[in-house]
């Protein structure tokens, strides 16, 4: 009777829980995009002309350089969500429902992981497709197309591991949405619009050090064909961090999680 | 086991749980036979919710030993909860599914074939008067119908141990009447079902057992005709036509108070047909007609009055 053998299983019970929240409830989806298509909006046709035209943009121009950067902002607001329906779930209920069943714990977690991987991808697809609209155009090898398709999974993975633990560590939704702000907001003090050298020293330092600068210059990389260095490496180092941390995390508060929510 | 030769669906001793400073439950004993109902009486931030929490392995106690289903709640949860259900007083379904997929959901994760889970939730649909609002969101559904869903989707799994956390709590009477109805089928097919309740009446209605629960401690124990013997409060009330015929009944039988608003005498005493017949022909000797005649055997409001010194529980309103 060991509940570890029914992991896989309810883990994909839970998924398919979660995707019918995404399909049930599309306001969540579109508010995932809306800052990015926003931000894409803004920096292409509001301060692109200068910016590239600051940065020395080669090839295609900004938005070349700006998308790449416009995509991860999707990764990390989706993040907020994720910590949002996270911290729902935790206050009503339906928790407790399921810490009274015999199945595999973890999963009502890895659901929610799963689930809003894919929400990610399918708003990055969006937001590729409408800056090729706008403009880009990518030079990827199909290994390219691969490679940033993989690296934008393992960075929505890593984001949402940290996301479900700052939804369990939050109160109530309201703060839920809050806490992951500092992660949204990485990417505009990494390369997302400007590279690190364009920036004032303090912040430039900082630009070149913190995670989401390596993420988004090797997403760049493989998307126009660049060459990148040993920044995947580094990217990669980043988002296993992240997503080890926020695993270990989310799984300690889950487990210490003792019904704050009925016990009233 | 234990030295009794009936099996217990559930085992307590030594049960203590403190929040903080502040101690809910002081020590408790519990001795629950399979295929009975037993009720938990006790005001609210009497520790009754606290109790099934441990009882159904969603916290730990601090000290004693619990047993469900056999198994020691601390080092066998997972053979715990293969045996129990629960329903607790808010509500535990998913406000974004429709409530076929509630149902559905809980067959798959109690690794039901997938076959055998449709059957089994269009089954629960029907007998929980549901089947019209199976397709639509939770969320949109009533207080009634969240509640008998709620309750639906823990019969999903089929529980051997039914927790019950106040069922009936803000449904109405007809509803209320339902899910007594529904608690009585589960017994009758072998369920044993703890439940939790402010409401006398439905302990009174439903337990087989009931134990009243105050401020942490077990104040009283036994059936519902049990309790209210420990309690005297019967009386006979009399009404008359008219004021004459009161007051020459009050003179005529002893320890009677009468109501000369109401034309009522109440008079003490347990109700038998012989302290009837007596009462009767007193005044039948004095040609003093009573228009109506009822017995009042002690409620358990009265027990709970006697038992806990403070008033019918509910209305105490100890947030916990």
């Amino acid at each position: 009777m060991s509940t570890s053998s029914y992991a896989i299983r309810d883990s994909a019970t839970m998924l398919r829980r979660q995707l019918l929240h995404i399909r049930r409830y599309p306001g969540m989806t579109f508010g995932v995009l809306l800052i990015p298509v926003f931000m894409l909006l803004i920096f292409r046709y509001v301060f692109g002309a200068t910016l590239g035209a600051g940065i020395g943009a080669r090839t295609g121009g900004y938005i070349n350089y700006l998308t790449p950067g416009i995509i991860v902002l999707a990764v990390t607001s989706a993040s907020v969500a994720t910590a949002v329906s996270v911290n729902t779930d935790m206050t009503e209920g339906i928790i407790n429902r399921f810490r009274t069943m015999p199945i595999a714990r973890v999963s009502v977690l890895t659901g929610h992981v799963l689930g809003s991987v894919i929400q990610t991808l399918a708003a990055a697809v969006v937001i590729t497709a409408l800056a090729v609209a706008f403009g880009f155009r990518p030079a990827a090898s199909p290994a390219g197309w691969l490679g940033a398709i993989a690296l934008v999974a393992l960075l929505s993975f890593a984001c949402t591991w940290v996301s479900v633990a700052l939804g369990l560590l939050a109160k109530n939704p309201e703060s839920a949405s809050n806490y992951p702000l500092p992660l949204a907001l990485l990417p505009f003090l990494g390369s997302a619009f400007v590279p690190a050298a364009a920036m004032a020293p303090g912040l430039r330092w900082f630009s070149e050090y913190q995670p989401f600068t390596p993420i988004i210059d090797t997403l760049r990389s493989l998307l126009l064909g660049t060459p990148a260095g040993s920044k995947p490496l580094i990217a990669c180092a980043w988002c296993a961090g992240l997503a080890v941390a926020g695993y270990l995390c989310a799984r300690a508060l889950f487990n210490r999680g003792a019904t704050t929510a009925r016990s009233r | 086991m234990t030295q009794q030769n009936q099996r217990l669906a559930v085992s307590a001793s030594g049960l203590r749980k403190s929040f903080g400073s502040k101690i809910v439950l002081d020590g408790i004993g519990l001795a629950i036979a399979e295929g009975t109902i037993f009720a938990l009486l006790g005001p609210n931030g009497a520790g009754k919710t606290t109790t099934v929490q441990i009882l159904s392995t969603l916290i730990p106690a601090d000290a004693g030993e619990v047993r469900v289903a056999g198994h020691d709640v601390r080092a066998e949860p997972d053979l715990v909860r293969a045996a129990i259900g629960v329903t607790g007083q808010f509500s535990a379904v998913d406000n974004l599914l429709t409530g076929t997929e509630n149902l559905l959901l809980m067959a798959d994760l109690s690794h039901t074939d997938r076959r055998e889970g449709r059957r089994r939730a269009a089954e629960l649909l029907e007998t929980f008067e549901l089947t019209d609002a199976a397709g639509k969101p939770a969320m949109t559904f009533s207080g009634g119908m969240r509640r008998r869903l709620d309750l639906a989707m823990t019969l999903m799994i089929r529980p051997r141990i039914l927790f019950l956390d106040e069922p009936t709590a803000g449904l109405d009477p007809r509803s209320r009447r339902r899910m007594w109805q529904i608690v009585r089928d589960l017994v009758a097919a072998g369920t044993t079902v703890f439940l939790t309740t402010q409401y006398l009446e439905e302990a009174d209605e439903l337990a087989d057992q009931i134990a009243v629960l105050d401020n942490g401690r077990l104040v009283a124990e036994g059936t519902a005709d049990e309790l209210k013997r420990l309690v005297p409060g019967g009386h006979v009330r009399l009404r008359f036509a008219g004021q004459e015929e009161l007051a020459a009944a009050a003179r005529v039988l002893a320890g009677a108070s009468p109501d000369a608003e109401a034309l009522t005498l109440r008079v003490p005493g347990d109700g038998s047909a012989k302290s009837l017949r007596v009462l009767l022909d007193q005044l039948e000797a004095r040609s003093i007609e009573a228009a109506t005649l009822t017995v009042h055997t002690p409620d358990l409001d009265d027990v709970f009055l006697a038992l806990t010194g403070h008033s019918g529980p509910g209305n105490k309103g100890e947030p916990r």
